[in-house]
């Protein structure tokens, strides 16, 4: 998989974020920080003092919410870079049609597209993980520790959303994936409170979300709970998605660049 | 020449989208050195083409070798060795100029110390070195033309494909560009070029092939299918709206050939002097008449009956 072209496509990628790494990492910062202080610490008083703590399995909202947030932070993260930056260079830009006429072929390009955005989303969640630890939402080992399942979480977004952006037409396609898809997820799938408190027949379509997985994952290695399933399963789900998002990037990419 | 001296070899090169075949069974061969050119109209198949000899579109039917290698099965390494000129520029337009050329040289495997020195003299070579540190979205049309090429030429390649390289260019980036190429062919540089511009081809190409809906109508050199399909002069008459159509018939047989367009009546005469004293001899009256010398837009009229540019 990691040839040399792909690596090269990977350095090249990074080379262009270098462009906008202080605005990225600025927002990559601020986001969790709003986030935390708004319904970790604002929210979370409310919750602590009503019913919540049974419900939370003991742990103060904050602290429960920390990896919840993380790991729908990753994907957003994964999903928007395979959104955005995939339909600029096939169709706003096209410079994936330049790529393409270097020895770089259409694997190459999926495979250090994505392995960019894998250092990407390790960028995300180091600077979340920091956040947490000034929040006091966490002890430092538990946020090196939710590190890996956040970014399996992420990448289980990027591929599929690469491949995603291959076939659709255009910007309504990504707009309508994100208002219809990755929203809903990051509302309903355990970021903010169990998924145990949604209505019965809503648990197992939470169950099929991938975010649900990362989630209860980066929860687990950080707070230390119970998964709900064996990790296997959890881990295994993401795993499923990113080793079929690459393969489908690099179908539907192939079908739409090589006429 | 033998083939096997031939960079480009295509035998009945077929390219279909569904059943509608943009390129149609053609054949041609293109030697080391030359500017070679296809020139046609929209939809004639150029760009097909193109994409075809640059390894980024499978050959539909018949057979194609560049470099004598297969763009099937050895993509990578023909890709290694051609710079390309797309019809519609595709630089990275939020990265720098020389940028854009680092991270393009690094899909080609270049290291870092041989591509700032070429990256130098090849914004030398566009008339980029005061923008370099510029973003490409802040170019003009022709500067980002001319970055594209710079940007083809980073590998130093044996074969450079151009497709309409001066379209949308003011006259004056045009004949900038057009020197350009004239160094690139004095280096050895084996130049492809599509265009719908018959004075480019003309100035620019060794040799060319007419094509014409996906189908290769002539063959030669500018001179040659000049001399080949229509007379050295043309007499371009015009007459005041409306009276054209009454007059016609009175021209039958003043010249070799009589071609009626919608606006003008052209005349191709070995004798242009004497073609126009004919025209007043028979009681005409036009409201302009210009002798010229015959172009290729004159031998694409000829073999297809259709104006290359309407
Ligand atoms: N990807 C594609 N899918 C379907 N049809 C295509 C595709 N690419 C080209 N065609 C069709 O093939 C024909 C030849 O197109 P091509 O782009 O090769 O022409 P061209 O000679 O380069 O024209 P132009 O001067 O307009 O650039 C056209 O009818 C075009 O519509
Ligand atoms: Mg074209």
């Amino acid at each position: 998989m990691a040839g040399v072209e792909t690596l090269r496509v990977m350095e090249t990628q990074g080379r262009a974020y270098r462009r906008i790494w202080r605005g990225s990492v600025i927002t990559t910062f601020l986001n969790p920080v709003m986030y935390l202080a708004a319904m970790g610490v604002g929210l979370g008083v409310l919750v602590d003092d009503g019913t919540g703590a049974e419900a939370l399995e003991g742990f103060e909202y904050l602290t429960y919410l920390a990896p919840g947030l993380l790991a729908a932070s990753t994907m957003m993260t994964g999903a928007g870079d395979g959104a955005w930056p995939v339909m600029a260079g096939i169709k706003w830009q096209r410079h994936y049609e330049a790529i393409l006429a270097t020895p770089v072929n259409v694997r190459d390009l999926v495979s250090g597209h994505l392995l960019w955005v894998s250092v990407r989303l390790l960028m995300v969640s180091v600077i979340f993980g920091f956040v947490m630890i000034l929040f006091g939402a966490t002890g430092v080992v538990q946020a090196i520790a939710a590190v890996i399942p956040a970014m399996l979480t992420g990448m289980a977004f990027a591929g599929p959303v690469t491949a995603f952006t291959s076939w659709t037409e255009d910007h309504t396609g990504l707009t309508n994936l994100f208002r219809f898809g990755l929203v809903p997820m990051f509302l309903f799938s355990g970021t903010f409170f169990p998924i145990t408190q949604l209505p019965g027949w809503m648990q197992p379509l939470a169950y099929l979300t991938p975010l649900w997985h990362g989630v209860e994952m980066t929860r687990s290695w950080s707070l230390g709970l119970e998964p709900t399933f064996s990790p296997v399963v959890h881990f295994g789900y993401l795993a499923l998605l990113i080793v079929g998002g690459w393969l489908a990037s690099q179908h539907f990419l192939g079908k739409r660049m090589i006429t | 020449m033998s083939l096997s001296e031939s960079l480009v070899v295509a035998r009945r090169l077929t390219k279909k989208f569904g059943d509608f075949a943009a390129v149609d069974a053609v054949d041609f061969d293109i030697r080391p050195g030359e500017a070679f050119g296809f020139l046609g109209p929209n939809g004639a198949g150029k760009t097909s083409t193109m994409k075809m000899i640059g390894a980024v579109s499978p050959i539909t039917a018949g057979t194609l070798s560049v470099f004598g290698l297969n763009p099937e099965v050895d993509g990578p390494e023909i890709r290694s060795r051609l710079g390309v000129v797309p019809q519609q520029d595709n630089l990275d337009e939020e990265i720098p100029v020389d940028e854009n050329l680092l991270i393009y040289g690094r899909y080609f495997g270049m290291s870092r110390a041989e591509l700032w020195p070429r990256i130098d003299e090849l914004l030398e070579f566009a008339e980029l070195t005061g923008r370099r540190k510029d973003k490409v979205a802040a170019l003009s049309g022709g500067m980002k033309r001319r970055l594209t090429i710079a940007r083809a030429l980073i590998n130093e390649p044996d074969l450079l494909l151009l497709d309409e390289p001066t379209t949308g260019l003011d006259p004056q980036a045009r004949h900038l560009l057009w020197d350009r190429l004239y160094r690139l062919k004095r280096q050895g540089v084996t130049l492809i070029i599509t265009t719908h511009f018959m004075d480019e081809a003309e100035q620019l190409c060794d040799r060319l092939v007419v094509m014409d809906k996906g189908k290769i109508v002539a063959e030669g050199s500018p001179r040659a299918l000049i001399e080949q399909y229509v007379t050295r002069e043309v007499i371009e008459v015009r007459f005041p709206v409306g009276v054209q159509e009454t007059v016609v018939d009175q021209m039958e047989g003043i010249a070799k050939r009589v071609e009626v367009l919608p606006d003008r009546v052209l005349l191709y005469s070995d004798n242009g002097e004497s073609t126009m004293q004919e025209v007043h001899g028979r009681g005409l009256e036009p409201e302009s008449m210009l002798d010229r010398r015959s172009t290729l837009e004159d031998v694409f009229l000829r073999l297809t009956g259709r104006t290359l540019i309407d």
